[in-house]
């Protein structure tokens, strides 16, 4: 009860701050002075208010306060320590909360990482956080409480959903916030210096360290989501093109595109525009998303608790911010007016124009994908799911021209590039493709498509890696982010097409045998665990010479009452196998289903060097410094 | 003056997908099928008691009121309607036909012989296929049917207002 | 060159190594496209719910009786919807759904033309 009390009052203070900073902040816009330190002080003082109300939320899961609602809906005293303090951002007040700690930190960072650019532009930044952290306040103490008291306090609590009961999950949130929520900074930043017409090549070295960041973290974000939803969703597949995955996409997308640009603008004084809409767009959509899965508007795997009220409050603050946004770029922006004339056809610009051109149409697709049935209900009450076949047709055909363009724009020089010496681009195309040709050759699979499509990948992971050997490069994080991206695409085409799978129906100590493999069902163990009762199946898998033991296993939990069951997963550098079981109604046999699937190890992999691409850049840049 | 333009259309565009999300948010998005299945389905289906094949054409042939009622002894709602079916199945203008749905033969004679029968006829459907005929999902659902054709169709095990309403049908 | 010879030889390795897929079946291809009613998000391909073993089990009898695949979708689009089928249909319902995305791909190609344009003269 303490640290629910602490948590509240920190949080009513917390707000308050906001009064002082806003007084501050305005003062010193307005004179001559240098930047107030005040303003600095209250914006650590609002931070701290704030993780103290966080930390008071912690403790009140940790110690299984009950009297806690939120503690009470999501906990129960048998669930390990790990979870239990996990649990406080697995929900939807917590993780509000947790919106707000990542808010505050940030503002407070930009302020004192801030210390030689202009004070006014400074001043401006904190402002427009403010406004978002106020209406995250807002939102949270009128309609979110992670607070609110409930008497008499319950012996126990309704559980965690044992499914995100992961190690994967527990930490998929905060880190998927730094990279969501931290783009709010860019949007703040972004109005501040359009206000004041500090876009410059100097603001763009400023803001990439801060679009790198957020988009690293939103990066290995989305990975562990993947791979909770691989390990522990028991399906073998890693992406689905769910809401709530789309909604963590999007403002990659729009995060990706945008750091390409400011790639440009560090280097010639162009593509402002671009910078501004992106930026607002990135934001945006972070919010737009957290409307879509916290409103109830969508139906999903994995949504929160559904509260339309909730969701109109998140509608009207995220309009408000467009609103507000869009009101600056049209009054403050002035468009370079003689910017294009130095643009060559071949030239990196164009490549990079030719980049966003393709990144907005795939952010599109996923746009007009997610919300698409949202408007149709609305308009003509018809319900209809727009799932992978949807993103699938759509977006691979455009893969192929964007594979191609990546492998060739780094080659190309800025302003204009010559053609000549260039012809070992089109024979490294060439012999890509053959090389698809004879993989694909004798597999029925779709050939034509797979052929080009693994071509052109293939033909971005020569040249990538061509170009780490070969030429004398300073620009190693390019080059690696671009090579993992060649190899996610190839990983997961040769996943696609690879992957095999048998279901069948075993009893105990039975054996199902085929031309590949043979499954023997040994026992099944009970074992009793601190919050389940699990019953374990041992099986040996026997394939050409290799020989495994799998034990998938079927999970009871105590609170609440569900059943999981939980895979087991054997993973190689080549191939993962993956096995799980499950009862049949009214039968005494178990279903089996046995996966083999190539290459996921190197899906995981190429996503964290795309991400380490970023993380070196992040880097030279400080060691430049 | 371009400017302004495209200003303006940003705004009523927006405007526009504002009122479509606002009004979503009313909108309750579990799915409920809006019984697209007007005619009812043929199919064919064993006996529960006879061991003999039925067609459909020959079990909604007469001129009454007729309930499908889709349940299974592992299924604890299915326990908890199953009194009202008893009490509904004592009017004479209406006839409860039962499916029972994927289930073991004997748990559910166990299912009838402990709770009673109110079912005129029961069929088998074993492996669950002559359900997805009907459009069903899940179970207990109940289909309201006069003259060939579904009237009515409640998802989830039925109450007293409900059997007040198919009451009210049956008049 | 000698690296390009020796990929070719690593790859062509690999391609003989790794076994062949099953041949992806009109069956499977069906099961992935149908969404599974009563779970959240899941095809009926990837669920073990009861409802998804019998669905399977009804596409395959209809798969034997000859029906093809649009004919399969258009009996269970009459008992469920629309919903149920993952991939949307085209139909005046969703031309936008499906052309949208294209004409924006166009519209985006139009603009950057249009500066190159502007820069030549």
């Amino acid at each position: 009860m303490l640290y629910s009390s602490i948590g509240y009052y920190s949080l009513i203070l917390g707000l308050l701050i906001s009064l002082p900073i806003f007084f501050f902040s305005i003062k010193n816009y307005r004179n001559q002075e240098i930047l107030d330190y005040n303003i600095i002080t209250f914006s650590f003082v609002q931070l701290l208010l704030v993780v103290i109300s966080f930390l008071g939320l912690v403790f009140s899961f940790v110690h299984s306060d009950f009297s806690n609602e939120t503690v009470f809906n999501n906990s129960h005293s048998t669930k390990p320590l790990f979870y239990k303090i996990s649990g406080t951002w697995g929900n939807h007040e917590g993780s509000l909360l947790l919106w707000l700690v990542v808010l505050t930190l940030f503002i407070f960072l930009f302020l004192i990482w801030s210390k030689d650019l202009l004070k006014r532009y400074r001043i401006l930044t904190v402002l427009f956080q403010q406004i978002i952290i106020l209406g995250f306040f807002a939102f949270l103490i009128k309609s979110s409480s992670p607070f609110n008291y409930i008497f008499p306090t319950p012996q126990e609590g309704m559980g965690l959903n044992p499914i995100l009961q992961d190690p994967a999950l527990a930490i998929h949130p905060p880190i998927l916030y730094l990279g969501y929520v931290g783009s709010s900074i860019i949007f703040s930043s972004v109005l501040a210096a359009t206000t004041l017409n500090y876009i410059s090549r100097s603001w763009a070295i400023h803001i990439k360290s801060w679009v790198l960041s957020s988009w690293i973290f939103l990066t290995l974000g989305i990975l562990l989501g993947s791979i909770w939803a691989y390990y522990e969703l028991g399906w073998g597949g890693f992406w689905f093109w769910d809401p709530v995955e789309n909604v963590s996409l999007m403002p990659w997308l729009a995060l990706t595109t945008l750091l390409h640009c400011i790639l440009v603008l560090e280097k010639r004084d162009i593509l402002s525009s671009w910078i501004i809409i992106l930026s607002i767009s990135t934001f945006t959509l972070s919010m737009c998303g957290t409307f879509l899965v916290r409103s109830g508007i969508l139906n999903s795997v994995h949504t929160f608790a559904n509260d339309p009220e909730r969701g109109l409050f998140i509608l009207t603050f995220l309009f408000i911010l467009i609103f507000i946004s869009l009101l600056i770029f049209f009054v403050f922006h002035k468009s370079e007016k003689n910017s294009y004339n130095s643009f060559y056809l071949l030239s990196k610009e164009t490549a990079i124009l030719v980049n966003n051109w393709f990144m907005m149409y795939f952010l599109s697709v996923v746009l007009i994908g997610t919300v698409y049935p949202i408007f149709l209900d609305v308009i003509s009450s018809q319900k209809i799911s727009v799932g992978p076949p949807f993103y699938h047709k759509l977006i691979i055909p455009f893969l192929v021209p964007f594979l191609i363009f990546m492998a060739i724009g780094p080659q190309l020089k800025w302003i204009k590039a010559e053609l000549k010496g260039k012809l070992y681009l089109l024979v490294l195309f060439i012999i890509s493709l053959l090389i698809s040709f004879f993989i694909f050759k004798n597999l029925d699979a779709n050939f034509l498509v797979n052929t080009i499509l693994v071509g052109s990948a293939l033909y971005l992971f020569f040249i990538t890696i061509k170009d780490f050997f070969i030429k004398k490069f300073k620009n190693y994080s390019q080059n690696i982010a671009h090579f993992g991206f060649s190899l996610l695409i190839l990983s997961i085409i040769f996943n696609n097409i690879f992957s095999t799978e048998v279901i069948v129906n075993l009893k105990i100590g039975e054996t199902f045998q085929n031309n590949r493999f043979k499954i023997v069902f040994n026992d099944l163990k009970k074992i009793e665990e601190k919050n389940y009762i699990s019953f374990k199946g041992n099986f040996s898998i026997k394939e050409n010479n290799t020989d495994d033991q799998l034990e998938p296993e079927l999970r009871i939990y105590n609170q609440p009452n569900i059943i999981t069951s939980e895979a087991d997963i054997k993973t190689t550098f080549l191939s993962d196998k993956f096995i799980t079981i499950n009862t049949v109604q009214n039968e005494e046999y178990f279903n089996v289903r046995y996966q083999v699937k190539p290459f996921m190890f190197w899906i995981w992999t190429s996503v964290l060097l795309i991400s380490s691409g970023g993380l070196i850049s992040l880097f030279k840049k400080k060691y430049e410094k | 003056m371009r400017n302004k333009i495209v200003y303006f259309l940003l705004v009523v565009f927006f405007v526009f997908v504002f009122t479509i999300l606002y009004k979503g948010l009313s909108n309750p998005s579990l799915y409920k099928p809006n019984a697209s299945l007007k005619k009812i389905p043929e199919f064919t289906a064993e006996t529960f008691t006879k061991q003999e094949t039925l067609n459909s054409k020959y079990i909604f042939n007469q001129n009454k009121f007729y309930l499908l009622n889709i349940w299974a002894s592992w299924c604890v709602p299915c326990r908890d309607e199953h009194p009202l079916l008893i009490n509904l199945g004592k009017n004479n203008k209406i006839e409860i036909i039962g499916l029972n749905y994927k289930d073991n033969f004997k748990n559910a004679e166990k299912f009838i012989n402990d709770l009673g029968n109110p079912y005129s006829t029961i069929l088998l459907d074993r492996d669950g296929t002559k359900a997805i005929e009907w459009g069903a999902f899940g179970i207990p659902e109940t289909f309201l049917i006069y003259k060939n054709k579904i009237i009515k169709r409640y998802i989830g095990p039925l109450n007293s207002e409900l059997v007040d309403e198919i009451i009210n049908y049956i008049k | 060159m000698k690296f390009l010879n020796f990929s070719i030889i690593i790859l062509i390795i690999f391609a003989v190594n790794l076994s062949k897929a099953d041949e992806i079946t009109l069956q499977n291809k069906i099961y992935k496209n149908l969404r599974c009613l009563i779970c959240q998000g899941q095809s009926v391909y990837d669920s073990d719910s009861e409802f998804a073993i019998s669905l399977k089990l009804v596409v395959k009898n209809k798969i034997n009786a000859g029906f093809n695949e649009d004919q399969i979708y258009e009996f269970l689009t009459e008992k469920y919807g629309e919903w149920i089928l993952y991939e949307p249909q085209l139909n005046k319902n969703t031309y936008f759904l499906w052309f949208l995305p294209l004409l924006i791909f166009l519209f985006g190609g139009a603009i950057i033309l249009k500066k190159f344009i502007n820069i030549k003269k």
